[in-house]
C-alpha cells in the first residue's frame, strides 16, 4: 500500500534499529507481542489496578507519608480525645489563672497550653475541639459532593431545558453568601449541634461542585467511549455511572478537597460568633470559642 | 448475488440552524447527509470515501442510530430500524456494531480490558451466561490476536494497534452481522494499519461479517472493499465495484480524488496528469443548486446549475464504465487509475 499516511498517527517506534518497513506486514504483530512479553518478564503479571499504581507511586513520597501521618493523628484525636489528655475540657477552675504563662514543660499535661479566662485547660479544649472540626469538614464535603455531583451530572448529561432549570437554581444558591446564609439558617434551628452546621453548610455549599461537575460531564460525554457505550445499547444509568462519572470526578475531588479546609474555617467563624452549637450546647455561649484557642 | 442485509433509502440527516434565545426559530439546516441510497450485501465490504466534512461519519452515526435520521429509511433485513427506540433498538444493536476511528479515545481509560470487552455481555445478558463471560472475553482477545492474559490490564498499557484490536473485540462480542468501521485505521501508524486491515479481512472470512468501511484513504478502501461509494457534500456521487470506480471512474469528483493518490514511482509521477480542484468544499448549510460539485467542476455547464443529476447508470456508457454515477456528463478519463 503506497500512500497510507496520516499526520495524526502517533505510534512510538517499536524497537530502535528496526526500520518501519521491516516492522510492517505480517511480522509486525509478532514483534509487537514480543515487546510486551519481554516487559512481562520484568514485571510479573500482578493484576495492576489504577489504585495499585497510585499506591505504589505514593508510598515512596515523603510529603505524602508526612501528610498521611498528620491526618491520621487528627482523626484519631477526633475519635479518642481522652487518649490525648487527662483533663476535662469543661472543668473550670478559677484557681488556674489565665494570665499565667503556659507551662511549656508540662508536655501533654493539663496546663501545657495554659488556661482560659474561666480556668479551663486550653490543651484539653484543643484536643476535644478536633472532633467538631473534622466532623464538619468531612460531612459537609461529603454532602456537598453528593448533592453538587448529582445535580451537575444530571444538568450536564441531559442538557437543554433540564440544564437550564438546574443551572438557574444553582445560580440562586450561588448568590447566597456562605457565611451569611449559614448564620441565617442556623438561627432558624432551635437546637444547634454540629449536625445543624453540617446541614446548613451542605445546603449552601453544593453550587461550586455542581458547576465543576457539569463542566466535566459536558466534556466527557462527547468522548468516543461514551458513544461506543450508547452504540452497545447501554442505558442512561450505565453511561452516567460507569463511563462518565469515573472520568469526570477528578476536578470535583480537587475542588472538594480545597473546600474542606474552607468549611472547617467557616465552622470556626460561626463558632467564634457563638452561633455554631458545640458538643450539644443548646444556646449561643457568651464567650467566643476561637479566643479560647479551640482547634477550630 | 447475495441478499441485501442493509438497505438505505433516501436517507437524510439535517442539523437545524436556529436563531433567537428563548423562541428558537429555524433559519436553515446543515445538510450533512442529503438523500443517500445504497445497499450492503451479506458478506461484502462497502467502502465509503470522500473528503473531510462530506458526511461520511454522520452517515455512520445515523446508521448506528446514534443520531436520528431526519427522513428516509434504513432497512435491516427488510425492517426499518431508523425510527426504533427502547427495547427494539437495543435488540437491533446486537446486529450492527461499530469500530471507532481513534483507539485512544474510544476505550474508557478507567475500565480494564476485560470490563470493556465484557460490557456488551452485561448490557445483553442473553448473549453469554454469567459464568462464561470471562472465558468469552478471553476468546475474543485471542480472536483479535491479543494475549488472553491481558484481561486485567488497562487501555493505557497498550499500543495504538493493540487498542484498536480491543475496540474490534468489543464490536465482535455481540456476534453482529454488520460492522460499521468509521475510519478504523486512520489514527494508526502505517505498519499497524496493515495488521488491523488484515485482521478485519480475516474476521470477515471467519464470521461472515458485512462491513461498511468508511475512510478517506483510497488505497486502503480499494484493498478491503468489494464495492466503493464516493460521497461529496452529503450526496453519493458514484458507486460501483472497486474496478469500476478505480479504473473506470466516470464522475469528475472521483477522477479528481483518484488523481490525488500519491504514486510511489517518481517517473510515473512526472508523467501523470493531476486534477487540482479550485476552491474549497462549499458549506453544507447552503449547498450549490443543481449538481453540488458544479462549483469546482471543470465540465460544469448551465444545465448543472439547474438540474440535479441522479445517481443512475448512464445510458451512454458501456462495460465497466456503466455503473451508477451522478453526473450529467459522465465519461471515463484516461489515466484515472490509482
Amino acid at each position: 500500500m503506497p500512500d497510507i499516511h496520516d499526520e495524526d498517527s502517533y505510534e512510538p517506534h517499536p524497537k530502535p534499529g528496526v526500520s518501519r518497513l521491516d516492522y510492517a506486514g505480517e511480522q509486525g504483530m509478532a514483534v509487537e507481542q514480543e515487546t510486551l512479553v519481554e516487559r512481562d518478564v520484568v514485571k510479573r503479571e500482578e493484576a495492576r489496578s489504577l489504585w495499585g499504581d497510585a499506591w505504589r507511586d505514593l508510598r515512596r513520597r515523603p510529603i505524602f507519608l508526612i501528610s498521611a501521618v498528620l491526618i491520621l493523628l487528627l482523626v484519631v484525636m477526633a475519635i479518642f480525645p481522652w487518649a490525648f489528655t487527662d483533663a476535662d475540657p469543661r472543668k473550670a477552675d478559677l484557681v488556674n489563672d489565665y494570665l499565667k504563662r503556659p507551662d511549656w514543660g508540662d508536655v501533654f499535661g493539663v496546663g501545657w497550653f495554659g488556661y482560659d479566662a474561666q480556668g479551663r485547660s486550653i490543651y484539653a479544649r484543643v484536643v476535644y475541639g478536633a472532633r467538631a472540626s473534622i466532623t464538619v469538614g468531612i460531612f459537609v464535603t461529603a454532602a456537598v459532593t453528593v448533592i453538587g455531583g448529582l445535580t451537575g451530572m444530571v444538568a450536564g448529561y441531559f442538557g437543554g431545558a433540564v440544564d437550564a432549570v438546574i443551572s438557574r437554581i444553582t445560580d440562586i444558591f450561588f448568590g447566597i453568601p456562605l457565611l451569611l446564609g449559614a448564620l441565617v439558617l442556623l438561627n432558624a434551628f432551635s437546637t444547634r449541634t454540629v449536625w445543624s452546621v453540617v446541614i446548613a453548610l451542605g445546603v449552601l455549599g453544593w453550587t461550586q461542585i455542581a458547576r465543576v461537575m457539569r463542566g466535566a460531564v459536558l466534556t466527557v460525554k462527547q468522548a468516543d467511549y461514551v458513544v461506543a457505550g450508547r452504540a452497545l445499547g447501554a442505558g442512561t444509568g450505565r453511561l452516567m455511572f460507569r463511563h462518565i462519572l469515573p472520568n469526570a470526578i477528578a476536578p470535583v475531588i480537587v475542588v472538594a478537597t480545597i473546600a474542606l479546609g474552607g468549611y472547617i474555617a467557616t465552622e470556626a467563624t460561626l463558632s467564634f460568633l457563638g452561633i455554631a452549637g458545640r458538643r450539644g450546647a443548646r444556646r449561643p455561649r457568651s464567650e467566643a470559642s476561637l479566643s479560647e484557642g479551640s482547634a477550630s | 448475488m447475495a441478499e441485501n442485509i442493509l438497505e438505505v433509502k433516501d436517507l437524510v440527516k439535517h442539523y437545524p440552524l436556529t436563531q433567537g434565545i428563548l423562541f428558537k426559530k429555524q433559519v436553515g439546516a446543515v445538510k450533512a447527509v442529503d438523500g443517500i441510497s445504497f445497499e450492503l450485501k451479506k458478506g461484502e465490504t462497502l467502502g465509503i470515501v470522500g473528503e473531510s466534512g462530506c458526511g461520511k461519519s454522520t452517515l455512520a452515526k445515523v446508521l448506528m442510530n446514534l443520531e436520528r435520521a431526519t427522513s428516509g429509511q434504513v432497512l435491516f433485513k427488510g425492517e426499518d430500524i431508523s425510527q426504533l427506540s427502547g427495547a427494539a433498538l437495543k435488540a437491533v444493536r446486537r446486529n450492527i456494531q461499530m469500530v471507532f476511528q481513534d483507539p485512544y479515545t474510544s476505550l474508557n481509560p478507567r475500565m480494564t480490558v476485560g470490563d470493556i470487552i465484557g460490557e456488551p455481555f452485561e448490557i445483553h445478558p442473553e448473549v453469554a451466561p454469567k459464568g462464561d463471560r470471562r472465558k468469552a472475553v478471553q476468546d475474543l482477545l485471542d480472536v483479535v490476536g491479543l494475549n488472553p492474559e491481558y484481561i486485567n490490564r488497562y487501555p493505557h498499557q497498550f499500543s495504538g494497534g493493540q487498542r484498536q484490536r480491543i475496540g474490534i473485540a468489543r464490536g465482535l462480542a455481540l456476534k453482529p452481522e454488520i460492522i460499521i468501521c468509521d475510519e478504523p485505521v486512520s489514527a494508526l501508524d502505517v505498519s499497524v494499519q496493515a495488521q488491523v486491515i488484515n485482521l478485519l479481512e480475516q474476521l470477515q472470512g471467519d464470521f461472515g461479517l458485512s462491513y461498511m468501511f468508511i475512510a478517506h484513504d483510497l488505497s486502503i478502501v480499494r484493498h478491503i472493499s468489494d464495492r466503493v461509494g464516493v460521497m461529496y457534500l452529503g450526496k453519493m456521487v458514484e458507486i460501483g465495484s472497486d474496478e469500476e470506480i478505480y479504473e473506470n471512474a466516470t464522475h469528475p469528483y472521483t477522477q479528481a480524488l483518484l488523481s490525488a493518490v500519491p504514486v510511489p514511482d517518481p517517473t510515473a509521477r512526472e508523467s501523470r496528469d493531476r486534477i487540482v480542484l479550485a476552491g474549497d468544499i462549499p458549506s453544507p448549510a447552503n449547498p450549490p443548486s443543481g449538481c453540488r460539485f458544479r462549483t469546482r467542476c471543470w465540465k460544469a455547464e448551465d444545465r448543472c446549475a439547474e438540474e440535479i443529476p441522479l445517481l443512475a447508470v448512464p445510458s451512454v456508457l458501456e462495460g465497466p464504465a456503466a455503473h451508477e454515477s451522478a453526473c450529467h456528463f459522465p465519461e471515463v478519463r484516461e489515466q484515472a487509475a490509482a
